[in-house]
Parts: structure tokens; C-alpha cells; sequence
């Protein structure tokens, strides 16, 4: 069969809030979800460390079993029907965004390893011709992300801690910045 | 579980982050070299959404106000297929776009054009079982922006895609066939292959075109394909 050459990418440009904010979705789980309700935010920073406006992250996420709301997700594990798994999150006139959700479970990955848990995101923006992706991790899951085969090829470990976000002392609260440049340069993907 | 990827792009039929010409991309564009990411479970499921979600008249931009938009009426249709020409059913596209005398109803737009109260500027459709869509607008208006001396960028409307999975998210924008401003636009000449680039551009289709009532535009809309075996077999 032959093979199309896909339609370009584009960028979301200054004004995608016209026809994206509509499904906004910063609050991803149900009064009857299971798992553990978390807050994540952060704030997205340019090369010049200034804040990125208008971006808009969507974010891709397993329910707490660790199975995805999606058909090619064919574990044999318990699926929770009330977490659909999508958040779409804009950025605020200061760069910063938050979204609430339920802790995700591990799931597999390449071979028989298995993930540490992990959301993937889409990150848009003007100056993006084309989103980028990058993982979120969590920092009180140091044995899995240790051995997580996703954070391992990731050459300078010291670049694996812009994918962890840090747990506040107490709270199921979590801070991840993405800083798009610089010194602390967030890691993206090649996908 | 066996996981089918889906193809790396390749070179040229996708723009590179960094594009000097259009100067956004300068601060924002990773500097580093990106981590090739294996694609697992989490990386081949993405989002699916429901019927539910789109209303009757939401692919009907000239609706939902007191009057008519002003400017000339058109009908955007097509098909969405994946990188081996099959459709792409139930997929849900988003547009979104600035009025006829190139303003969008943004508190950002400072272009000194008219808003015009009958047009909002934004629709949304599933694709059907056989991976059609239809959209009706009115025809943007070119408008200035300062990225370059008497910048302008082409007549377009921004789609946004789902597709299959979290791999396969498009978001682009559709120009119309003959816009004298095309060939100067930093974004779309972003994209070095000419084969790919011109997927962007529309085409003008008198079978489309209701008589009285509006010209057509085709624009098919290409997601990216599978590979052909599952990785690590
Ligand atoms: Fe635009």
C-alpha cells in the first residue's frame, strides 16, 4: 500500500484559545474516580526566562490501575469507566498552569519492563510550528523512576530531574516547571 | 502486549523547531537535542471523545448569532486519512479563524480591522465513518503581523486533529489555492519538501459548491501512519 506523506504541523499561533478553550480540562477525575487526587503546576519560561502565555498543554494519562481509556489498551486489569484520562491546560498571562487529576498507575513498556508512573504531554504554543512532547514523573516514586526505561536513555542523568515533579512536603501537590532553553532546559521528545 | 509504533517523520515533510524566519520560534524552540521516545502503550492510546461533545450546528460558523457574518461564504470539506490513505472515522476537528477583514475576536488582535458581531470565529465536527468532514465559514481575511518588515500572513483557517492516538495530534492551518502571499509566509515555508508544504493549500471544487449559496474548498488532511510490525518482533 502506498504511503501518504502526512499534512504538515503548524503552529497554534497567539489566538488558539478561540477554538481550543472550549475543552479545557483541568480537573480530570469524577467525584467517583479511584486513586489518589493530585494538583500539578508549574510554570513554562522561555530562553530568556520570561513567561510563555499562551501555550497550552494537554496531557495524556492511565486511570490509578495503570490502563488507558482507549481500545488498544487490552490489559487484563479492572478499568475505571469514570477517567477518561485527557486534560487540555492553558498557561495564565505569568506563564504558570495547574490541573488536578488522580495519580496514575504503572504501565508496561517496552519488552517486560514496566513504567514508572508517568503523564505525557503535548506542550503548544506560538513560536511551536510543531508541539513538542515531553513526561511528567513524580518524586516519591524514586524506585520506579529509577528504573523506568523511558528516563534511561536520557544520557545526562542530571536531565532526567526536568521530567520529575517534586512532591510538596505533606500535600499531594506537585510543582513542574518547563523551561523551554536555557541551563535547566526541560527534556522533549522525539516521537 | 505487541506495540505497533507509528513511522518517524521524515526529514523535510515537517517543520524543524527552530526557524530564525519566524522569529517566535527563537526563544521557544528546544535547544538541546530531543530523546528519541520509543513508543509504548502510553504513546499508541490517546483521547477518545464522544459524539456528545459537538452540537448540531457547531461545523456552521455562519450560525449562532442574530445575522449573517459579512464576507464570502464558503463550504470546507474533506476527508482525514492516515498515512496509508485509509479514513480516519469519528475523529473530532477543531477550527478556529479571524473574521473577513483578517481580525480574530482575540484581546490580543490589535489589528486596526473591524469585528463583526455576527462571527465568532471558531466550529468544531466529527469526522463520519468514511473520515469526511464539512465545515461552513466565510473566507479570512489576510492580515498584518510583525514578525517582518510588511509582514502579511495568507488567507488561512487553523485545524486542530486527534486522530488515533496521542502520536497522531495535528494541529495546521489551511490556505486557499492562488494567495499571492503564500510563498512569502515564514510558516508556511517552514516545511522544506514541496510535496509536503503544498498539502497545506486547499483546492477550489465547483462539485462542492451549492449554487446561490457558496464556493467550495477541498482540503484532505493526512495523519501520520503506522509502522507495519509490532517493535521488538
Ligand atoms: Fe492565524
Amino acid at each position: 500500500m502506498s504511503k501518504l506523506t502526512p499534512t504538515p504541523s503548524q503552529t497554534v499561533g497567539p489566538y488558539y484559545s478561540i477554538g481550543l478553550n472550549w475543552l479545557i480540562t483541568t480537573d480530570l477525575a469524577r467525584d467517583a474516580t479511584t486513586g489518589e487526587r493530585i494538583v500539578v503546576s508549574g510554570r513554562l519560561t522561555d530562553g530568556d526566562g520570561a513567561p510563555i502565555p499562551d501555550a497550552v498543554l494537554e496531557v495524556w494519562q492511565a486511570d490509578a490501575n495503570g490502563r488507558y481509556a482507549h481500545a488498544e489498551d487490552t490489559q487484563d486489569k479492572p478499568k475505571d469507566a469514570t477517567f477518561k484520562g485527557f486534560g487540555r491546560v492553558p498557561t495564565d498571562k505569568d506563564g504558570n498552569f495547574v490541573f488536578t487529576t488522580i495519580k496514575p498507575g504503572a504501565v508496561p513498556g517496552p519488552g517486560n519492563s514496566l513504567q514508572a508512573p508517568h503523564i505525557l504531554v503535548a506542550l503548544s504554543m506560538r513560536g511551536l510550528l510543531r508541539h513538542v512532547y515531553t513526561r511528567i514523573y513524580f518524586s516519591d516514586e524514586a524506585a520506579a523512576n529509577a528504573t523506568d526505561p523511558i528516563l534511561g536513555l536520557i544520557d545526562e542523568p542530571a536531565r532526567r530531574a526536568t521530567l520529575v515533579a517534586q512532591r510538596a512536603k505533606g500535600a499531594a501537590e506537585y510543582r513542574w516547571d518547563i523551561a523551554m532553553q536555557g541551563t535547566g532546559e526541560t527534556v522533549f521528545f522525539d516521537a | 502486549m505487541d506495540i505497533v509504533g507509528y513511522r518517524r517523520i521524515v526529514p523535510g515533510t515537517q517543520p524543524e523547531y527552530l526557524h530564525p524566519a519566524y522569529t517566535s520560534s527563537v526563544k521557544r524552540s528546544p535547544t538541546k537535542k530531543l530523546v528519541q521516545l520509543p513508543h509504548t502503550l502510553t504513546e499508541v492510546t490517546g483521547p477518545m471523545f464522544g459524539h456528545d461533545k459537538v452540537g448540531p450546528d457547531d461545523h456552521d460558523l455562519t450560525k449562532g448569532h442574530a445575522g449573517a457574518p459579512i464576507g464570502e461564504r464558503i463550504i470546507v470539506s474533506g476527508r482525514v486519512l492516515d498515512g496509508d490513505g485509509r479514513p480516519v472515522p469519528n475523529t473530532l476537528v477543531e477550527l478556529w479563524q479571524c473574521n473577513a477583514t483578517g481580525r480574530y475576536r482575540h484581546a490580543n488582535d490589535q489589528h486596526d480591522a473591524p469585528l463583526d458581531p455576527n462571527f465568532d470565529g471558531a466550529g468544531r465536527s466529527f469526522t463520519d465513518a468514511e473520515g469526511n468532514y464539512k465545515f461552513i465559514t466565510i473566507k479570512p481575511g489576510a492580515y498584518p503581523w510583525r514578525n517582518h518588515f510588511n509582514g502579511w500572513r495568507p488567507q488561512h483557517l487553523h485545524f486542530s486533529l486527534f486522530g488515533p492516538s496521542f502520536m497522531t495530534r495535528l494541529v495546521t492551518q489551511m490556505y486557499f489555492p492562488g494567495d499571492p502571499l503564500i510563498p512569502l509566509d515564514p510558516i508556511f515555508n517552514c516545511v522544506t519538501d514541496a510535496r509536503a508544504r503544498d498539502r497545506m493549500i486547499s483546492t477550489f471544487d465547483i462539485e462542492t459548491t451549492v449554487p446561490d449559496f457558496a464556493l467550495g474548498y477541498r482540503f484532505d488532511i493526512v495523519l501520520r501512519g503506522r509502522d507495519a510490525t509490532p517493535m521488538g518482533m
